[in-house]
This record gives C-alpha cells, structure tokens and sequence, in this order.
C-alpha cells in the first residue's frame, strides 16, 4: 500500500490556500514543542505557535512555510494546518482592539463637531436670508 | 434656443464624464474578478474549520464553549456592519444599512439594546448620525482586506459578547449573488448555530494539545474572525458589482445626453443658417 507512505498535506489561511499535497513527514512548531507527523499517525490536534512548518515531500524535497499561529488537525491520511496570515499575540490583539474602540469613538466625537458645523451653517443661512428681506424693504420703502 | 457655443461645450462636458464613468466601470470589472477569487480562496480555510470545530463539540459533549451556548434572555445585541469606503456603488450600501435599521427596530421594539461595529467608512457616516453606541469601526480597508486589519475589531465585539454585555451578534453585508444582484443579508455570529456535525458518526477522539477548552477558544475565534473576512472580501465583491452596473449606466445615460444635444446644436446650427440666408435674399430684394 503505497499510500501508507506518505500523508496529504494541506495549509490554507483565512485569505487563501498556501499548500496542498502529500508529504513523507511534517514538522510544525505547535505549542508544545515542535512535532513531527509521519504517516498513519494518531489523531491529534493542537494550536501552532509562530514559525516554520516544513513539509518533507516523498521524493525528498523540502517545502518551507512560514505560519503566525493557527491550528494543525492531524488524522491518519492527513494533516491540515490552518494558519494565521497574521502574526497574533495577546497584547498585539489587544492594541488592535484598542485602536478600533478609539476609531469608533473619535468618530462619536466628530459628529458633535458635524452637529456643531450644521448648526453653524443653518444659523448663517437663517442671517443670510433675513439680511435679504430688510434689504428687499428697504428698496421698497425708498 | 441656445447659442451653438454653449451646445457644443456642454457635449464637450458630458463626454469627460462619459469617459470617467467608462473608465470606472472598466476597473471595477477587473477588481470585481478579483474579489470573487479572494471569496473563492477563503472558502477552504472556512469549511475546514467547520469541520474540526464540529468534531471537538461533538467529542466534548460536557463543554460548553459560551459562543456556543445560547442564552436564554437577549438584553442587548451587537450588529456588525460592513460597507463600502467610496460611494459610486449604486444603491449597495443604502440597502445594507436598511436591513440593519430593520433588523435594529425589530430588536428595540423588544426592548433590547443595539450596539454598532461599523466596518467601512460610509458606515461610519451614516450610523453616527443615529443615536446607537459604536463600539468598534475600521475603514480604508482597501481592495483587498487582510485579516490583520479585522482582527482588533472583531476581538472587541467577541470580548463584549464574552463579557455578556452583548448576548447576539450578527453581520450584515451585501451577499454576491452575481454581478447584477448583490442582496443584503444578516446573519447571526454568536451564539454559533450551524455547526454540521453529520458525517462524524465515527467516535474517535483526538489527543488534545494543550486541553481542548482553549483549542477550541483559539479555534472558534479564529473562525468569527474568517467570517467577518469574508463578509468583507464578500463585500468588496458586491462593491464593484454594484459600480460596474452603475457605471454602465451612468455611460449609457450620457451617451442618450450626447445624442439628444447633438440633435439640438444640429438644429440650432441649420435654424443660424436658414436665418442667415433668409437675410442675405430679403437684403438682395430690398437692393
């Protein structure tokens, strides 16, 4: 059985699929420590952290790539590495998330200054045409 | 009638516009295909996710993941909103954030509170207008979003959904149908419901690591995650649809304009003439 041999691969992202195809072995940096997968190896699944998964094809070729985290889901024919495009951290996500809540907020913040304009405009545009009828009264009165 | 000068600038005029919009339409064509290969690529990464989720909720019969427990009372929902940056679209954007007024009248006639995640900057204008809190909003995501760009809004709607400050989250988006219909459609993030666990019958287990609890919290924010970026990508699609077809309409009309103002300098031009030569003859008769 020469499918024994080796293990289908795939890594795909969120933004598209990176790799696919069989492999003698597979190494990937999981959150445990760096494991290898062989062929009909047992289920596992585990988070990656940042680096390198490396793919050893069967005529002993070597693929690199590199991940920013994610996932590797292994079963007995194959291996899935869902892989992150973008370097994750606890504090990076947090600053991420930080700097969406101050994006919403400033832009609570302008619209009072909007409001404020708006006001502006209709009290000048209010003046304009009040100026506009004392005049019209005026060149009728004289 | 107007002078001949004046006709002929004003076609001048209208056929720079006609140009423009035609130039427009052209690239919105070519970026429309690309955005629906960028919807294709992200399919896989969404499907296999389904399934390793499905299997972890099925193996793990005894945790409850609070993104997929619902909850019984509903006191406030969180909407994301994804629309467009620019404008030119057609009525895209209009009838996304009409179903969004819709679905946030149905929930407040509930007496339950709505909060905003705006993603997009013409979301940004018009639903600050309304009197609704605006937790979190990204614009100029481009052409092309990254998921980086998403991540920091997405985590504030998941961290106050885990908070209970939010007990639903949905998404509204312009769904691509195909390049002429572009339907706005709203969907419910959290809790997730449809988790397809058909097609694991089979009771084997994985070995876990670390513990599959926070696998599965990795897991399923990464999959919220993919789904706001699809919504996006999806969203980008629909945009250059919607430009496309405005656009070949905006060309089509001018060309109507041009022809219509061709037709009046033409008659403008014989009417100078006619009355040209109707002065020469009644000079030559007077002579």
């Amino acid at each position: 059985m020469a499918e024994q041999h080796t293990i289908h691969v795939d890594i795909v992202s969120a933004e598209g699929e990176i790799f696919s195809g069989d492999a003698a072995m597979v190494f990937a940096p999981a959150s445990e420590g760096e494991i290898g997968v062989a062929p009909r190896h047992a289920p596992l699944l585990s988070l990656l952290k940042p680096g390198e998964v490396r793919v050893q094809t069967p005529d002993g070729e070597q693929h690199f790539f590199f991940v920013g985290g994610g996932a590797i889901e292994v079963q007995p024919s194959r291996v899935t590495v869902l892989a992150d495009t973008a370097l994750r951290a606890k504090d990076i996500d947090e600053a991420a998330a930080l700097a969406a809540k101050q994006r919403a907020e400033e832009a609570l913040r302008d619209r009072a200054d909007h409001i404020t304009q708006a006001e502006a405009l209709a009290e000048l545009a209010r003046a304009a045409a009040q100026l506009k009828i004392i005049e019209r009264l005026r060149k009728v009165r004289s | 009638m107007p002078g001949t000068k004046e006709i002929r600038s004003k076609i001048a005029s209208v056929k720079n516009t006609q140009k423009i919009t035609k130039a427009m339409q052209m690239v919105a064509t070519s970026k429309m295909r690309r955005a629906q290969e960028r919807m294709r690529l992200a399919r896989p990464y969404a499907q296999k996710m389904r399934n390793v989720i499905g299997h972890l909720t099925e193996a793990n019969p005894d945790y409850r993941h609070p993104f997929l427990q619902p909850r019984e009372e509903v006191k406030s929902v969180g909407i994301i909103v994804v629309a467009t940056d620019r404008g030119l679209a057609g009525a895209l954007n209009a009838n996304v954030f009409k179903q969004t007024l819709y679905l946030m009248r149905e929930w407040q006639g509930k007496g339950v509170s709505v909060s905003l995640c705006l993603i997009g900057s013409k979301g940004l204008a018009f639903f600050r207008r309304l009197n609704v809190p605006i937790l979190a909003s990204v614009s100029h995501l481009g052409d092309r979003p990254h998921v980086k760009d998403l991540i920091g809004t997405a985590k504030v709607m998941l961290d106050a959904y885990r908070e209970g400050q939010l007990d639903r989250l949905f998404l509204v988006n312009a769904q691509f149908i195909n390049t002429m219909t572009q339907k706005p459609v709203a969907e419910q993030l959290l809790p997730i419901q449809s988790i397809d666990t058909e097609g694991l019958q089979e009771r084997w287990d994985y070995i876990y690591e670390p513990e599959a609890a926070r696998i599965l919290d990795g897991l399923l924010m990464r999959y919220i995650e993919s789904q706001v970026y699809r919504a996006a990508v999806e969203n980008v699609a629909s945009e250059m649809a919607a430009r496309m077809v405005a656009m070949k309409a905006a060309s089509d009309n001018a060309g109507k304009l041009i022809n219509e103002l061709q037709l009046i300098y033409n008659k403008a031009r014989q009417a100078a003439i006619t009355k040209e030569l109707s002065e020469i003859v009644g000079g030559a008769a007077a002579v």
